[in-house]
């Protein structure tokens, strides 16, 4: 039997016919995952060709990116336009027709997609994931093959539950060696972009490995393998173990009893085989990676917090560098900042936040500066204020708000002002991205949280050695 | 949805040579609240084409450009990255485009872009350098041959997804080719469990 990559075994599991040089593979798919952005047109698809939705128990759906995540008014929601709030009703209305499980407004598991159904289980090592988001990929920390699709796409999952796809090419990250104490996976992840570069996993799927991988938690693993679309890669993987059996283990989707002994001895087999061979592959060293920060619109534009920025390849850098105002060889540190913002599916977790509240507590936040904390999920939110960590980012003037993708999107009204530099732990720097003319520079939640308290792009590495009480 | 056939046209080419165009410049997120698909031609590159109050700026790459004329858009290299937004090819093809051409597009763009009868052409970067150093030059693009074509019988072949080329030399839906494996899929299902 020839050698295969974990990528190859979920593959192979999925196919319902063969890929031929005329047809691509028909790839049958575990989850599907839907909200109210990405949707409408594949129902409205559904309904003018009179179809049914073929597998309303593999279809999961909530409400993240346009909606409010300032407090309710008089117990309801506010919206910032009506077309959000129409879209939002239009998602209800749709899975109530097609008996989807929506987890809205009432639901205590509501959040960003790509937080809440790991949350729930509905994420397991060897499924195939789709939802109409490009960081469908987060799902890959499992060892799930997990992508993104257009809407048509997703039209196509619903009426078939299968996708017509072209087998990808593979490549193999491989991170060795240890972090160093205060370095992320956000870090991880924007090294690698950068090495990459922006298209450099354009049609591959990653497999991440290496020591410093495999010392990640499944939090840190969802953030890696959350940001390979924006090296071009539609998918991520991290091949499943101990860590990531016992995150599993009482979930709500999560097998139990003796289904669960079959699961784990199963899961196991989903490793990579020793010499399987992988079209591309690149190796980072784990100890030279520093707190990363971008310098440009594009995630690739990404160097160590305390370098300076490079001399334009080209006009495209020079372009990017003056979008920034940012000057060519001189640093980033210490220009000024006007809004941070925690949150996303990158960096929307509980451990994320822990990162945030290790630099704010004891600590005020820069007097220039508006922080926005948004909790990925209603879990999350939970979780943190039970550990009191609200208290720490309200005493420290953050904002603490409802979860939802707020400003790394910046469709729910959540945004920053033309000209305003931004310090964001989202997954993309694009221009205007985070409101038109805004300025978005790319961190980890140390990172951030430490521009928060200098008012000024900061390395967040001296907040590891002293953490302040007040 | 019935797709219309595809197999040869013939347009001038507007050329963005801004590398990385991501699918945040082709529609800016915060038009992503709409339900429906059509009339989103309006709003493509719309920061590159307005102010904040909503008026024309000068830098308008599209200004004067007649969009029946300018079918052929060629853009600097990794185009369509970002979003997996379909709003991007709904928007482009709204808007007048019929193909892109680059040395590389984003996949999930391009899987979009084939689905609505937008051509994702990628070519060596050779032949891109000399598409965005004329722009506005006439090209013809030959599906059933996969050739671009200019004037003066200059050629070259290009690369596109075998199936997604049938199925618009075709008229075909790939979803009616999915309903047509029901079989295999129940047999899959079986197995499963």
């Amino acid at each position: 039997m020839s050698s295969k990559s974990l990528f190859d075994k979920v593959w192979e599991r999925h196919l319902v016919r063969a890929q031929t040089p005329e047809q691509p593979g028909v790839l049958y798919i575990d989850r599907h995952l839907v909200h109210e952005v990405t949707s409408p047109q594949a129902f409205s698809m559904l309904r003018d060709k009179g179809l049914k939705l073929r597998c309303p128990e593999r279809t999961f759906a909530t409400m993240d990116h346009s909606i409010p995540t300032i407090p309710f008014e008089g117990g309801k929601p506010v919206y910032a336009s009506e077309e959000t709030s129409a879209q939002v009703s239009t998602l209800q209305q749709n899975c109530s027709d097609f008996d989807i499980e929506l987890h809205g407004w009432d639901s205590p598991h509501r959040g960003v997609i790509h937080v809440m159904a790991p949350e729930l289980g509905l994420t397991l090592p060897g499924m195939t994931i789709v939802c109409g988001d490009s960081h469908t990929a987060t799902h890959g920390a499992f060892g799930a093959l997990a992508f993104g699709i257009g809407t048509t796409e997703v039209a196509h999952v619903f009426a078939t539950q299968c996708l017509l796809q072209a087998k990808p090419k593979s490549m193999r990250v491989t991170i060795d060696g240890r972090l160093t104490d205060g370095i992320t996976a956000k870090d991880m992840a924007l090294a690698v972009i950068a090495a990459l570069s922006a298209s450099g996993g354009t049609g591959y799927v990653i497999e991440y490995a290496g020591e410093a991988v495999r010392a990640l938690g499944m939090e840190g693993r969802m953030t890696l393998c959350n940001m390979s679309i924006e090296a071009g890669a539609r998918a991520g993987m991290i091949a499943p173990d101990e860590v990531t059996f016992n995150w599993l283990q009482g979930r709500t989707h999560a097998p139990e009893g003796q289904a669960w002994e079959e699961a784990i001895a199963d899961w196991k087999t989903l490793c990579t085989d020793d010499k399987a061979v992988f079209d591309k592959e690149i190796s980072l060293r784990g100890q030279h990676i520093a707190p990363m920060i971008t310098y440009g619109p594009s995630p690739d534009q990404a160097m160590a917090v305390d370098s300076i920025t490079p001399n334009p390849a080209g006009n495209v850098e020079a372009e990017g560098l003056d979008y920034m105002q940012f000057t060519a060889g001189r640093p980033v540190l210490g220009e000024k900042v006007d809004v941070v913002f925690i949150g996303s599916c990158t960096n929307g977790r509980l451990s994320d936040l822990w990162e945030v509240a290790h630099v704010l507590k004891g600590r005020k936040i820069h007097k220039r500066v508006r922080m926005l904390i948004v909790p990925g999920s209603e879990q999350v939110r939970r979780n943190a204020e039970s550990e009191g960590l609200h208290d720490i980012f309200i005493a420290a003037g953050a904002e603490w708000r409802l979860p939802g993708c707020s400003m790394c999107i910046a469709m729910n009204g959540d945004m920053a002002q033309p000209g305003e530099l931004v310090v964001s732990t989202s997954n993309r720097n694009f221009k205007g991205r985070q409101g038109k003319g805004a300025r978005t520079v790319l961190a980890s939640p140390a990172t951030a949280a430490a521009c928060a308290v200098w008012g000024e792009v900061a390395d967040p590495r001296p907040f590891r050695e002293t953490p302040h009480v007040a | 949805m019935s797709l219309d056939k595809i197999s040869r046209f013939t347009s001038k080419t507007m050329v963005l040579e801004a590398e990385n165009i991501d699918t945040d410049q082709i529609i800016p997120a915060r038009f992503l609240t709409t339900t429906v698909r059509e009339g989103l031609g309006k709003l493509a590159f719309y920061d590159w084409r307005y102010n904040e109050a909503g008026l024309p700026v000068n830098s308008d790459p599209f200004a004067g450009k007649d969009p029946a004329i300018y079918q052929i858009l060629v853009g600097g290299d990794n185009f369509g990255c970002g979003s997996s937004r379909e709003h991007a090819p709904w928007a482009l093809v709204d808007f007048g485009f019929r193909a892109i051409i680059s040395t590389k597009i984003a996949d999930i763009f391009k899987n979009n872009a084939l689905k609505n009868g937008l051509l994702p052409i990628e070519v060596e970067p050779k032949i891109h350098a000399e598409l965005l150093a004329s722009p506005g030059v006439e090209l013809t693009i030959d599906l059933e041959r996969r050739e671009i074509i200019r004037a003066d019988h200059w050629r070259q072949s290009f690369d596109v997804d075998p199936f997604g080329r049938q199925c618009l030399l075709d008229g075909i839906d790939p979803l009616g080719f999915l309903q047509s494996c029901e079989a295999d899929i129940e047999k899959f299902e079986a197995r499963q469990t």
